[in-house]
């Protein structure tokens, strides 16, 4: 403080440790330090005499031993000789998957139904703030199970496809519907580079690597099109027509490769029990896939209308005025401007399905939490490790979320001048 | 001739707006058929709703009330309504209807949470509702000594020796403070600690053996239901208050260290998965005792839970300081406050009441994930619905009882939150 | 801050409730009841009726061992554990008991330090699939999809069952054996497998049980018995010979019924020896001399409580088969009490 006038002469005294602000805070700090590590090594020697006891001490050697069990949704390749640390990856990158999956289809929901709050149909406009209503205000685990629930109860079973007047058939004859998930065509190369093996973790198809790479060389060659478009543009003030050059660089090499890989989609047949071939989406995945979606898809049409609601009513006064339609005026004026405001809350919002994402306990997804948190915790026995390592995987994902979105946001934050 | 310009000397009496823009018409127009495109979705949306309905009630109302097993419940509908009538059998909320809202509490006893929820509304309500006389705090701050012994039960001497703890502390503050001023809050600290840690138990014990008053102990074992969800919100959002404000206080500082950990408490309980956490409780807290120590389960999820919630409540906070204007802090400085005055007296009744709708609705968040306690075996609804699909007369039922669970949190958090936002006009109109 | 403090008193009075000594039985008798952990609810071996009381086959146990100890059945509290939580409550000294169908195995038995007091179930792997499948062993199920329940041997059992058979599968994992026969009556799995005594179960709480065929085939081994923490030999005698009474008296005849008739005038030393009145068995385990009396009574011999709750007469409808007298070809065994 400003006011604070000459240090009081004399010896130093105990009391000055507080009454003196120039100790004090060095005391606080101190107390503080000295209390939090006491604290944890009064846990950190509980853990230890507990574990002594039970002669059970720390050891993540079990990560190394084989697993024993199947995981049935796998991105990599799983068997149940590959050893837990592996199962934990599986998981790992399952819950990863439908974390991501969820973000994309509950912020456009959430755009659409916060946008839709709004419309000038009445009906609408209600039908939103029930759904809103409905989803935020009952817990998400009974959303999940629901879905669970409904999904196995009203799509037909595999076997009504079977026979020659079948009680189900399949849409297009190419997506079958079935209450063990939804079968869809896979696309196949018949010419296939093989997999590129990365480091004997996972192998990743090289044909799509090499389509990634004509799509950026495409997106790349697009941009330079409408770069030069640009220039004509300023020079001349007419701007040529691009699209159609646009297109070409993108989708032809695209169709060429495609075609020199013999590409064809392969569809899922019933053979046996079950559909063969194809992509398949269990219905554990889709359950929580769409209930976390939807769920959080309400906070984010609020957090949008509540964004939208900000923007001063001028803003979409001047659009109008300057004769831009509703549609227009919220796609270019009010969107953008709102998006300052909404960006925050939805990162947290992000968070939040991605952590929601562990109750995949609850219709027997395999993520994270049901393979290293659930069976392989049964299997070994080690409690502490496995809750220990997938709290510190959750937190990972979680920094990093949060680490991107905030470089993200302050780039689109205003820029004051 | 003279040019004479026709002048309306009279006004013509406005004419009937147009039929299609008033009267139900006109609102018909204008809010669901405004333009083909609105018109579309508009017709679209009523049949989806009307497909909704049609499916839905008649499974709703053509339904059964009294049975006594799900198989008894099909044959009833059979004969009423004919096969091929799929009807709700709410039979099932009817016979476990008690179980659902107190779990296993004895059934003479249920009083005790039917009072401990009545005090509690009247202990919420001078927090919530302002212009209450503010003498009622004081019975808001006795509510949970009052509350844990009516739903524990127990000897009255625990919660009394317990309360008798602030008053040793507060003792201990004013004697020390004529001493010496560390003395003073060293000795505000340590007397209560000790008492509650040595000596509180022998003598509420050996009061009890002299007086014994008490009523019946009731293990939270037997807790269930709405009950335990409600117990363990209420109890995990009061307790995570005290803590989040030093938390919020802890993030705001400029002592390094305290920062330091206030950020990395924070940031690690926001990053994990509260199922991690209630794992924790279910597998893992006993290791972090000492050798043999032993908490109840409930308890047990009531401590993650508080933690959990601790770590949201600082953040709400800090977006209340945060709110408050800059001129505060200084005026309250140029007053010549010292931290813990100004923080009393100016910061936090006022970045408080700004904070109250994000504190309404982390309970609300809170409360809703309660549901997973089920996860761990605790028998909240969620928890009982499995346990009554287990019995051989329930064996097989799903929607009602998930219908009527989602029903009444909808019920609770939707109320909660319609608070919160009567609270948010309130304060607006306050500031502006 | 009061709020704080408040919740530390409730810790402390928390603690001070509960110090698990070395020794399990002093602990038990001071507290005045016996901690059994139990499932949260599987049809016939434990669930809470409608007025929450634990009834089951599990269940039965722990209240026949809480007779044993307190002459009283109803001293016992029983605490739902998850198939995650169990071992950990075990060795936490949470629970005294664990008596919630687990399967002894060598890894529970020795790396999670626990001691199994005995086996009171002999149950195995089965699957059960739908008649209009066609299917008649499990041999044919290559590709089909199998409801499992997660988290237990059974999960093993499956992968090593089809592994060693060279066929695939697709696993279905379900937390709860309700949502698995819900999923496994929709079709959303082909097969449903788990313990033979839970298919049999879950078999007879269908509408139309006739449809469905439980395969020949079993595919493991699954002793199902009660346990406890290693270390006190003292608690795990009292736990297993208490289950070795129940058997005992059915093999011997004794039941509820006559109990009362057979202690005040049997004939048979063995029988005299059972019920205490000659010998001093109770006072070497450090009980009262009539503990298999009391034991007995509170809800009948092994075979009395076998058929109240999962015998055939109830829904539950299962076939004594391996669990009869061995006596009478099966493997129900106990040690002579002498």
């Amino acid at each position: 403080m400003a006011t604070v006038s000459e240090p009081p002469q004399g010896g130093f005294q105990l009391s000055q440790l507080i009454y003196d602000t120039r100790y004090r805070s060095m005391t606080i700090q101190i107390v503080t330090l000295i209390a939090v590590l006491s604290l944890i090594f009064w846990l950190g020697a509980n853990v230890a005499s507990n574990l002594a006891a039970l002669g059970k001490p720390i050891d993540f050697g079990f990560l190394g031993e084989p697993a024993n069990y199947d995981i049935n949704q796998m991105l990599i390749k799983y068997t149940s000789q590959d050893t837990h640390a592996r199962a934990a990856f599986v998981g790992l990158l399952n819950t990863l998957l439908v974390a991501f999956l969820g973000c994309i289809l509950a912020t456009v929901v959430g755009v659409v139904v916060g946008v839709l709050r709004l419309s000038s149909n009445w009906l609408i406009a209600r039908v939103m703030t029930i759904y809103v209503e409905t989803f935020r205000n009952v817990p998400v685990l009974l959303w999940i199970v629901l879905a669970m629930a409904i999904l196995i109860e009203a799509l037909p079973q595999p076997r009504d496809f079977r026979g020659d007047d079948p009680a189900a058939s399949m849409f297009l004859d190419s997506v079958a519907l079935t209450n063990r998930g939804i079968y869809m065509p896979e696309p196949l190369f018949s010419r296939s580079l093989g997999e590129f093996s990365f480091f004997g973790i996972f192998d990743i198809s090289n044909d799509l690597l090499v389509l990634l790479a004509v799509l950026a060389a495409g997106i790349f060659a697009a941009k330079q099109i409408g770069k030069r478009a640009d220039r004509i543009q300023n020079a001349t003030g007419e701007r040529p027509k691009t699209w159609y050059m646009s297109l070409g660089v993108i989708a032809v090499p695209l169709i060429v490769v495609l075609v020199l890989l013999g590409f064809h989609l392969g569809y899922p047949e019933l053979k046996g029990f079950n559909f063969q071939g194809g992509i398949y989406m269990r219905n554990s995945f889709i359950a929580l896939w769409l209930a976390l979606s939807l769920y959080t898809a309400a906070f984010i049409a609020e957090i949008v209308r509540g964004g939208i609601m900000a923007i001063s009513k001028g803003q979409s006064e001047a659009a109008a005025a300057l004769g831009l339609r509703p549609s227009r005026t919220m796609r270019l004026v009010i969107l953008p401007q709102a998006l300052r405001v909404i960006i925050p809350p939805l990162i947290s919002q992000y968070l939040n399905l991605t952590k929601n994402s562990s109750l995949a306990i609850g219709v027997g997804y395999m993520d994270l939490t049901g393979t290293l948190m659930g069976t392989s915790l049964n299997l070994s026995g080690r409690e502490l490790e496995c809750v220990m390592l997938t709290m510190l995987i959750y937190l990972a994902i979680s920094l990093c979320i949060s680490g991107v979105f905030n470089i993200y946001n302050q780039r689109v934050k205003l820029k004051e001048r | 001739m003279a040019f004479e310009p026709y002048v309306r000397t009279q006004m013509l009496d406005p004419k009937p707006a147009p039929v299609t823009s008033v009267g139900p018409a006109g609102w018909l127009k204008r809010n669901l058929f405004d333009g083909p495109g609105n018109s579309v979705l508009t017709l679209v949306t009523m049949v989806a709703i009307f497909l909704l309905l049609a499916h839905l009630l008649p499974w709703m109302f053509l339904s059964v009330w009294n049975a006594d097993s799900l198989a008894e419940c099909r044959q009833i509908i059979d004969e009423t309504y004919g096969l091929d009538h799929s009807g709700a059998c709410w039979a099932v909320i009817h016979d476990r209807f008690f179980q659902l809202v107190y779990g296993f509490y004895p059934s003479e006893l249920y009083w005790r949470p039917n009072l401990t929820f009545v005090l509690m509304l009247v202990a919420l309500a001078p927090v919530l509702f302002t212009h209450l006389p503010r003498k009622m705090m004081i019975f808001s701050a006795l509510f949970p000594f009052i509350g844990a012994w009516l739903l524990w039960g127990g000897s009255i001497w625990t919660p009394l020796a317990a309360l008798a703890g602030f008053a040793l502390g507060g003792a201990a503050y004013r004697y020390g403070s004529a001493v010496n001023g560390i003395l003073a809050i060293a000795a505000a600290v340590l007397v209560p600690v000790i008492w509650w840690i040595f000596l509180m138990g022998p003598i509420a014990r050996g009061l009890h053996a002299v007086i014994p008053l008490g009523i019946e102990v009731v293990e939270s074992n037997q807790f269930g239901g709405f009950m335990v969800s409600i117990v363990i919100g209420i109890t995990a959002i009061t307790l995570s208050l005290p803590l989040g404000i030093m938390l919020a206080l802890g993030r705001q500082t400029n002592l390094f260290i305290v920062r330091a950990f206030s950020v990395g408490f924070i940031e690690f309980i926001r990053g994990v998965p509260l199922i991690t956490l209630l794992f924790v409780a279910s597998t893992l807290l006993n290791y972090f005792m000492p050798p043999g120590t032993n908490f109840d389960l409930v308890v047990r999820v009531i401590i993650m839970a508080t933690l959990f919630s601790s770590a949201y409540i600082a953040e709400v906070i800090r977006g209340g300081l945060a709110a408050l204007p800059k001129g505060q802090y200084e005026a309250a400085d140029s007053l010549g406050l010292d931290y813990w005055q100004a923080q009393r007296l100016i910061i936090m009744p006022q970045a408080l009441k700004i904070a109250i709708p994000g504190i309404v609705s982390t309970f609300i968040g809170l409360f809703k994930d309660t549901t997973l306690v089920s996860i761990i075996g605790i028998l909240d609804p969620i928890g009982l619905s499995n346990a009554i699909r287990a019995d051989n007369a329930w064996n097989g039922i799903y929607w009602e009882l998930f219908v009527f669970i989602g029903f009444v949190f909808f019920i609770f958090c939707f109320s909660m939150s319609r608070y919160s936002m009567y609270l948010e006009r309130k304060l607006n109109t306050g500031h502006r | 801050m009061t709020k704080k403090v408040f919740w530390g008193a409730l810790a402390v009075a928390g603690v001070a409730a509960g110090f698990a000594s070395a020794d399990t039985l002093d602990d038990v008798k001071a507290r005045g009841e016996l901690i059994c952990g139990t499932s949260t609810g599987l049809a016939g071996f434990s669930a809470p009726d409608a007025n929450g009381r634990y009834e089951g086959f599990d269940v039965a146990y722990c209240r026949a061992l809480a007779a044993a100890i307190f002459g009283d059945p109803d001293a016992v509290e029983f605490k739902p554990l998850t198939t995650t939580n169990r071992f950990s409550a075990l060795s936490a000294g949470e629970i005294d008991i664990l008596s919630r169908n687990t399967t002894w195995t060598l890894t529970r038995d020795v790396d999670l330090k626990t001691t199994f007091v005995g086996v009171n179930y002999y149950d195995g792997q089965g699957f059960m699939v739908p008649k209009e499948l066609g299917v008649s062993s499990a041999r044919e199920l290559d590709g089909a999809t199998v409801c499992i329940q997660k988290g237990t041997t059974t999960e093993l059992n499956l992968s090593d069952f089809f592994r060693k058979n060279n066929i695939s599968y697709e696993p279905v994992p379900i937390e709860t054996n309700a949502e698995a026969q819900q999923q496994y009556l929709a079709g959303a799995c082909d097969v449903y497998t788990t313990d033979a005594s839970g298919l049999a179960a879950t078999r007879a709480s269908f509408e139309n049980p006739g449809d469905h065929i439980i395969l020949p085939e079993i595919v493991s081994k699954e002793p199902l018995g009660p346990l406890v923490r290693h270390g006190d030999d003292h608690w795990a005698d009292i736990a297993r010979w208490t289950l070795n009474a129940l058997i005992t008296a059915e093999e011997l005849g004794v039941t509820s019924a006559n109990i009362e008739e057979l202690s005040a005038s049997t004939e048979n030393p063995e029988i005299a020896r059972l019920l205490g009145t000659e010998g001093n068995l109770g006072e070497m385990l450090g009980l009262s001399a009539d503990w298999a009396k009391n034991a007995i009574m509170a809800e009948g011999n092994y075979g009395e409580i076998f058929e109240k709750n999962i015998g055939e007469s109830t829904p539950i409808g299962l076939a004594r088969g391996l669990n009869a007298q061995w006596t009478e070809g099966g493997l129900m065994y106990s040690p002579p009490f002498r």
